[in-house]
Formats: structure tokens, C-alpha cells, sequence
């Protein structure tokens, strides 16, 4: 019993030695109620976790796959059993391929220069600032805005016709952009909303990672002479990999389920005329919940699970590697250091 | 609060690592020179861009939508409309006092629950020993990687079954807890909190659950706080399940956006004021406590 008391390893046996010393106790329920206590506590303090994530969480992700597999209306529910067929359909319409498309491209719109301006903006930093806590302050304000309210002052700001981006090109001379009715340039205004909210929010995560660096690898790479942008490249990088590729992991899980910022960049909802900024989740809700077809819906949830499952596993393996390249690149510098010191 | 800035060394070795280490010890920030303009300039205009959306709503919201129409980009002191504006969409169809009181309502109950479900968890994980532990702690560290919003279609046919559309209990009971914040406080739990407090309780004869609320409930309330502001944030910004459960009669503050945006879209003013609307409680919480944002981020990042 004594290795269920809450003590360290190394004190249990210590605690149980104590106890019989102690003034004798009543025995009896009251200690047959402590031992349960002591053995039942530590379940019954995780288990609302568990019960409420096995109810909202597991089950409705398992149980897509049952209701995917059989016609579903909204209103009316389960129909009957046709296997693959919500499947089958879902791939053989133009507009799931297309919201496909529009995900990825959005998708890599936001994430490749977010991580990139995050990198940077935790460099500068990343310094001996006046009124530091100002500056990380200001670059985390956008987080504490919601996705909506976001999207509606951007899709403002982007409009084609009067918008003000719009104008202010219009003044430099250059011609307008048609930022919602040409498929590349929405999805570059949709990933400025994305990029706007959450570099920041990176950015922090950055600048953790490295304060964490130890001194005196910028002190060695000082001695061997590396500038301020080669340590930058040969020894913050390689160091904060672990953080970039945590970063770009969750931002893939996020990034793919997108859903506020299309559906709130005009007022239809619908993904434009032309369905040019479709995504993957707003074609769900679409299919769901406009057409009240709830097992398409699933079969999309399913296909989507996929499509964020291999995405994630490759951005694992790409950002392995392009992190891990300057840290060659530094064993092959500090080696051609040491030679030359050789000779 | 944050792990200490690591200096970057000058460039010059001798004389000035000498300098700046005596200067080091003095100041306590390790670090090198103060930078140079370049960087500050840098940093205020990444500030700029941050902040200034917020400003266009301003701007706009004390527009009239005359106004809007003929000069795309707004002039640069917000004219008097403001208030107009805002009394007006309080006044619109779409019920924006229902929306704030139930986003308030959603966003407390959330993270309240969020917290004390995963003290208790986090409690449990990092200083009891009982059977299963660790395989059940990866369990919920994998979770953390599960995209749950793909399972609103059964969640929607879950919540009719239970009546429940509509209602706001349909947003706050899928929300009552999270794997992130069961890893988090499990985390901190484990290195705030010594074997020897809870020890000490033991031996003086509180039962578990006493111990809990007396020992670590006040160790595990800095980390308690941060959670509880990062789910607050994350309820009161949420829309994709909102939006499809709780419908155009009961709205939360980010539905009721989309509500004014469907009804009023041809007045921009009206529907800036509802946004300048829902964004002042939060930015009133970020004045507050924003250094508890940023160190909790910072915090988590190390940890993660």
C-alpha cells in the first residue's frame, strides 16, 4: 500500500516507517475508507476528463465513420446502409477537389511565410530591448481578436472595388487587384487574415526556444568569427528546430480545417461565385448543412482526417530536413576552421 | 516569469566581453548592448500592422456609410459617428446585449470547468502513483494531435438527441475539458509542486480530496490563471461549432457577427460598430492581463 501514498520514490518506504510510531488510531471503517480513498482518488480526479472527452471527442470522431457509411438526412436521420457510396460520390465532385486545392494552397500561403516572419520577428526580439514586455505585448494584440471579427475588417480592407489596399495601389499607379473574384489573390488575402492573427502568437513560441539556447554556443561561434546573420543561420535555426517543427505540426492540423475566414469573406458564405476560396470545411458544412446531407458530411470529415494525418507526417520529414541543413553546414564550417587553425 | 534572455555576445572579444560581462552582472539581464534603431523601427512597424486593423474598425465605425463610399481609405481621426453607430447596432434586429451576455456566459463557464478539470487531472498525473498512469497521460498527450472538429457531424446528431440545439450548454459541455490543459497543469504540477506539502497534509490527516484543495489547488493557481485566460480567449473567439449549434436564435458574439454581416451587408458602419463591440472585451482583458499571455505562451513553448 505504501507505494500508492503520494510520496517520492525514495521517501515511501520512509513514510511507512514513520506511520506506526504515530499515536494509535482508531481502526476500523475510517481506515478501510482511507485506503479506498488513497486507491480510488487518483482515477476519480482524471476521469472527468476522459468521460466528457470520450463523449464529445472520441466517440463523435469514431462515430463519423458509422454515419458516413449510411445515408443521413439533417432532419429525417439514418437511412439505409450504402457502404462507400458517400465516399465515391464526395471524390467524384469537382467542388471537393477544388475546396481541396483552395485548403492547400491557403494552407501554405499562411503557414511558410508566418514561420518565416515568426523566426524573424523573435530575432529582433530576441535582444536587449527597452520595454521589452511592450513589444512582445504588441506583437501578440491580433491572438486576442476573433477570426470573425478579423475577416470582416480585412474583407473590408480587400475589397475589389472600394477598398482601401485597392486605392492605395491605385495611388502609387499601380492597377487593382481582384482580391476576391481571382482564385490566387483571395487566397493570398484569406492567409494575410491567418498570417495576421497568429504570427505573433509564433513569434513568442520562437523567442522562448531561444532564450533557451545555451550562451556559450554563440560565444564559440563568436571566437570563430561568425557574423550576426551566420549565427543566425548556424546556430539559432538548427537550435530552435524542435519549436519549428512543433509550430508547423500544429499549424497544419489548424491550417487545414480553416473554416471562419472563408466563410466570412463575403456574405454568402459560399466560398465565392465561382467557389475560388472553397475549403474543405466549409464544402462539409455546406454538404451537412445547407444540402442536409449529414453522411457526404462525414465522408468529408473522414477524407479530411486523411488529408491533415499525411500532410502533418510530411511537413514532419520536410521540416526535419531543412531545419537539420545548417547544422551540417556548421560541422563543415567549424571544420574548416579547426584546419585552418591546424595548419 | 520567463527564462532569463540569453546574451549574444559582442563581436569584440577582450576588452569588450570584459564590459559587457561587468555590465551583465550589474543589470542582471544578461544580455549585450542595447540594439541599434534598425531593430526598433523593425518592431514598431510590425506593431503598426497588428494594431491597425483594429483602428479601420474604429475608423469605420464612426463613419457614416456615405462616407465609407466615397473615400476607401478612411481619414485618419475617427469622425463623430461612433456612438451613433453603436447605439444603433445595440438597437439592430440581431440581439448583440444576448450575443455578449452569452459569449460571457460560454467563455466563463469554459474555462472555469477547463481548469478545475485539469488541475485535478494534471493533480493527479504528476504527483499520485497509481496503476496505468503513464500509459493514460500519453493517451491524453495524443489527443492533443486529434482534429475533434471533424466529429461535429455526430456531435450536431448527439446534441439533438439530447435537446440540446440551440441551447448553450450544446458549446459549453464539448469544451468542458481539454488534453492541453491536462498536459499543461500535469506539467507544472509536477515541478511547483514538492512531495513534501502534500506529505505533510497526509500525515496530518486530510483525505485525498483535502489535500487537493488545501496543497494543490493555491500551488497550481499562477499556471491556473494562464489556463484560464488561453481558454477564455479560445471560447470567446470560437465559431465554426457555434455557429452550426446554437443557430440565429441564441447567438454567442462571433455568430451574431455573422448574423450582421447576412443582414446588413450593405452597412458597413453598423456592422464595424458590432465588431468594435465584440473585440473591447477582449482587448480590455489583453491591457489587463497580457504579460500573463505572453508569459504563458513563452512558458508553454519551452515546456511543449
Amino acid at each position: 500500500m505504501s507505494t500508492q501514498i503520494p510520496t517520492r520514490p525514495g521517501r515511501a518506504r520512509g513514510a511507512a516507517a514513520t506511520a506506526p510510531s504515530a499515536p494509535p488510531r482508531r481502526i476500523g471503517f475510517r481506515q478501510t475508507l482511507g485506503r479506498w480513498d488513497v486507491k480510488i482518488s487518483p482515477y476519480l480526479y482524471i476521469s472527468p476528463f476522459f468521460i466528457v472527452f470520450a463523449i464529445t471527442g472520441l466517440f463523435p470522431l469514431l462515430y463519423t465513420g458509422f454515419v458516413s457509411v449510411h445515408e443521413w438526412d439533417l432532419l429525417g436521420g439514418q437511412g439505409d446502409f450504402v457502404g462507400l457510396e458517400n465516399f465515391t460520390t464526395v471524390l467524384d465532385q469537382a467542388f471537393f477537389w477544388k475546396a481541396l486545392r483552395n485548403t492547400i494552397s491557403i494552407f501554405l500561403l499562411s503557414s511558410v511565410p508566418q514561420v518565416l516572419m515568426a523566426l524573424m520577428l523573435a530575432a529582433l526580439l530576441h535582444a536587449n530591448l527597452r520595454a521589452r514586455t511592450f513589444w512582445r505585448m504588441g506583437v501578440l494584440l491580433p491572438y486576442v481578436v476573433a477570426p470573425v471579427a478579423v475577416t470582416l475588417v480585412f474583407s473590408k480592407m480587400f475589397a475589389d472595388d472600394s477598398g482601401m489596399i485597392n486605392a492605395i495601389l491605385g495611388q502609387v499607379g499601380m492597377d487593382p487587384i481582384a482580391w476576391h473574384s481571382d482564385p490566387f489573390w483571395s487566397h493570398v488575402a484569406i492567409a494575410s487574415m491567418v498570417n495576421f492573427r497568429w504570427t505573433g502568437y509564433n513569434t513568442l513560441i520562437f523567442l522562448a526556444a531561444m532564450q533557451a539556447i545555451p550562451q556559450d554556443l554563440y560565444e564559440a561561434a563568436v571566437i570563430d568569427g561568425a557574423s550576426r546573420i551566420r549565427q543566425f543561420f548556424s546556430v539559432t535555426i538548427p537550435m530552435v528546430r524542435p519549436t519549428i517543427i512543433f509550430v508547423v505540426i500544429t499549424s497544419t492540423i489548424g491550417g487545414l480545417q480553416i473554416y471562419d475566414e472563408p466563410r466570412m469573406f463575403d456574405n454568402f458564405g459560399q466560398g465565392g461565385n465561382d467557389r475560388q476560396w472553397l475549403t474543405v470545411t466549409l464544402y462539409l458544412y455546406e454538404l451537412g448543412w445547407r444540402n442536409t446531407n449529414l453522411g457526404r458530411a462525414a465522408a468529408v470529415a473522414w477524407l479530411l482526417f486523411l488529408v491533415i494525418v499525411i500532410f502533418a507526417i510530411g511537413n514532419y520529414l520536410i521540416t526535419r530536413r531543412i531545419a537539420a541543413e545548417p547544422t551540417l553546414r556548421t560541422t563543415r564550417g567549424a571544420k574548416r576552421v579547426a584546419g585552418r587553425s591546424a595548419r | 516569469m520567463s527564462a532569463p534572455s540569453i546574451p549574444v555576445i559582442r563581436q569584440t572579444a577582450g576588452a569588450g566581453a570584459a564590459r559587457s560581462a561587468a555590465r551583465r552582472r550589474k543589470t542582471g539581464v544578461g544580455s549585450e548592448r542595447r540594439p541599434r534603431w534598425l531593430t526598433y523601427t523593425l518592431l514598431s512597424l510590425a506593431i503598426l500592422v497588428s494594431a491597425y486593423p483594429l483602428y479601420f474598425a474604429v475608423q469605420l465605425a464612426s463613419s457614416t456609410s456615405a462616407e465609407i463610399a466615397q473615400n476607401p481609405i478612411p481619414k485618419l481621426l475617427p469622425s463623430g459617428e461612433l456612438f451613433t453607430n453603436l447605439k444603433r447596432v445595440l438597437e439592430a434586429d440581431i440581439d448583440l446585449w444576448q450575443a455578449i451576455l452569452n459569449s460571457i456566459i460560454v467563455s466563463t463557464a469554459t474555462a472555469v470547468s477547463v481548469v478545475m478539470f485539469a488541475t485535478l487531472a494534471g493533480y493527479s498525473f504528476a504527483k499520485l502513483r497509481f496503476r496505468g498512469r503513464r500509459q493514460l497521460l500519453v493517451f491524453v498527450i495524443a489527443t492533443m494531435a486529434v482534429p475533434t472538429q471533424l466529429g461535429v457531424v455526430p456531435l450536431f446528431i448527439v446534441m439533438r438527441e439530447l435537446d440540446l440545439v440551440g441551447s448553450l450548454w450544446a458549446v459549453i459541455l464539448p469544451g468542458m475539458v481539454t488534453a492541453f490543459g491536462v498536459f499543461w497543469m500535469t506539467q507544472y504540477l509536477d515541478a511547483a509542486l514538492p512531495y513534501e506539502l502534500i506529505e505533510a497534509a497526509r500525515v496530518d490527516g486530510a483525505s485525498m480530496i483535502r489535500t487537493f484543495w488545501n496543497v494543490a489547488l493555491p500551488a497550481a493557481r499562477p499556471a491556473a490563471a494562464m489556463l484560464g485566460l488561453f481558454t477564455f480567449i479560445a471560447s470567446w473567439t470560437n465559431f465554426f461549432w457555434p455557429s452550426i449549434v446554437l443557430g440565429t436564435k441564441n447567438p454567442t458574439l462571433p455568430v451574431a457577427l455573422q448574423l450582421l454581416q447576412a443582414g446588413f451587408f450593405k452597412d458597413i458602419a453598423l456592422i464595424m460598430a458590432g465588431v468594435v463591440i465584440s473585440v473591447i472585451p477582449l482587448i480590455a482583458l489583453f491591457i489587463v492581463a497580457g504579460r500573463q499571455l505572453v508569459a504563458g505562451i513563452m512558458q508553454g513553448a519551452v515546456k511543449g
